[in-house]
């Protein structure tokens, strides 16, 4: 039996829909912590990058360091990202080019799907058990390549969306806005194993 | 399925309101052109509201305000990746359906733009594309949300840089929402019918403490100081309009040819999103306070006669 403090998880919340994020793991009964800064970063162990605007999160990264802070954190503990949080971790971003993480061994394009009214609610393929899930993808980006340590865990039209690497888990869709709690729990089982 | 029944389904009004979460924490900017909307996007803009007008220079030339043109609002769609908002007149669905028809991500139904319709709103589940709509109190803004609203924002007072009623409408909103969570299961009935709003959206309320769509924050909001106050009292995001690109009342800043006007406009929109994602925290705030150059002088909301005010249309 070990005496260590539990494994916090960490949100950061500084724009998009991190508070759906923490009501997804609320929901499992774990409590998680918003992180806005350097000093909240270093206070957890895992963290969970959302869904947002991922032009409008770099720019906030840039401040007081936070960017180096996150980019090492990413590069060593567990991490579960969705959306914008998959765009920010890819080693390319396409449509336009944006600079990024370089964490996750993927090419992604930015809004691939096109605009809102292209925006879909659909059941996508996995190798998760419990059959196909329900995906909700919001002016989604698309993964057009996969490194050769990156598993894909889902697929939408032969693409993947679902992907984990190491540490990392991504999603193009938003698994936070769906009563489907997979991801979040393999998620939890990924932080017991580190 | 038609696509008319799709969206009548939760699983449209699920990805409309999807949307509204991404925007979560974050500040929508008016832009009337594509510089202002490259700058909007480069300062960390979560959305852009394309605008022909700013509401402050609506309120000082007057006439007519309309829905803007599509080849402005295709070209600031061209040039930025965020998503691209705009106004519809109240109660205007054809403007509407011109919106969705040239892909907006989210059409503002607003009390800025001259009225359309003097009783009725648009019916907004008949519609793909997602709705934001300006609110005084709570029976407003469930109306709006029983036609079909995905995003509620407080009206403020559009066009004056004077906040007092952004602060009012918001105070109203969680002072109503508060007052349900106490009230019997008998007397929610006759709430609803004092609210002017469907019973069983007040029952949902009352259970929730809090509306079922984001609720953001309009009208009047200049500084960056403003954006932490309402943020502070439960915006989930604020709109900016004039406080951005205008320099007087009625005048834009010239960021396309003065390259100190540009950088002063870049100042205040990178200070505004700063303020907005560390609200809770004054020494953020005073840090982004100080890096603005110069704020639009303003118009003091009060000074405003009734008939004047934006805030009082819709119904």
């Amino acid at each position: 039996m070990t005496t260590e403090r539990p494994s916090r998880i960490g949100v950061l919340a500084i724009q998009g829909d991190y508070a759906a994020h923490a009501a997804a793991f609320a929901r499992l009964g774990v409590a998680t912590e918003p992180v806005k800064t350097v000093s909240e970063l270093a206070q957890v162990d895992s963290l969970v990058l959302p869904g947002g605007e991922s032009t409008a999160m770099l720019r906030l990264l840039r401040r007081d360091g936070l960017d180096a802070a996150l980019r090492e954190f990413v590069h060593a503990r567990p991490v579960l990202a969705t959306c914008a949080g998959c765009i920010l971790l890819a080693r390319e971003v396409c449509h336009p080019h944006q600079e990024s993480f370089a964490a996750l061994d993927i090419s992604i394009e930015r809004n691939a799907y096109g605009r809102q009214n292209e925006s879909a609610i659909v059941p996508v393929e996995t190798t998760l058990p419990g059959g196909p899930m329900e995906a909700v993808f919001i002016r989604a980006p698309r993964i057009l390549k996969t490194g050769p340590s990156v598993k894909t865990l889902a697929t939408r039209d032969g693409f993947p969306v679902l992907v984990r690497e190491g540490k990392i888990l991504a999603a193009t869709f938003h698994p936070e806005l769906s009563d489907d709690q997979r991801v979040h729990e393999l998620f939890l089982e990924m932080i017991r194993e580190s | 399925m038609s696509e008319m029944n799709e969206n009548h389904t939760s699983t449209g009004l699920r990805l409309k309101i999807g949307l509204a979460e991404m925007l979560k924490g974050g500040v929508i900017m008016d832009v009337m052109n594509v510089e202002q909307a490259r700058i909007a996007e480069e300062a960390g803009a979560v959305a852009v509201m394309a605008l022909e007008r700013v509401p402050a220079m609506i309120r000082a030339e007057g006439g007519v305000a309309r829905m803007a043109s599509p080849k402005l609002i295709k070209e600031i769609m061209a040039a930025v990746t965020i998503p691209v908002m705009a106004k519809a007149r109240i109660g205007h669905f054809a403007e509407a359906q011109v919106l969705q028809q040239l892909g907006v991500d989210f059409i503002d139904e607003s009390e800025v733009l001259t009225p359309a319709d003097e009783a009725h709103h648009i019916d907004k589940h008949a519609f793909t594309t997602p709705f934001v709509c300006g609110a005084r109190n709570l029976g407003e803004a469930l109306r709006r949300i029983a036609e079909g609203a995905a995003m509620i924002r407080t009206k403020g007072e559009a066009g004056t840089g004077d906040v007092v009623h952004a602060v009012q409408h918001m105070r109203q909103i969680t002072k109503e929402l508060r007052q349900l969570t106490v009230a019997r299961e008998e007397e929610l009935y006759h709430l609803a019918k004092e609210h002017g709003a469907p019973y069983e959206l007040v029952r949902m309320v009352a259970r929730t403490c809090k509306l079922p769509v984001p609720n953001f924050s309009a009208g009047g909001i200049a500084t960056p100081a403003d954006a932490a106050l309402m943020m502070q009292l439960g915006a989930e995001t604020v709109f900016v309009g004039s406080g951005i690109f205008m320099k007087e009342r009625a005048t834009p800043l010239d960021v396309e040819n003065d390259a100190k006007e540009r950088e002063e406009a870049v100042s205040r929109a990178r200070a505004i999103v700063t303020a907005t994602t560390h609200f809770n925290d004054a020494k953020v705030v005073a840090e982004a306070s100080e890096q603005v150059t110069g704020t639009m002088k303003g118009l003091a909301a009060a000074a405003i006669e009734e008939r004047d005010q934006l805030q009082t249309r819709g119904w």
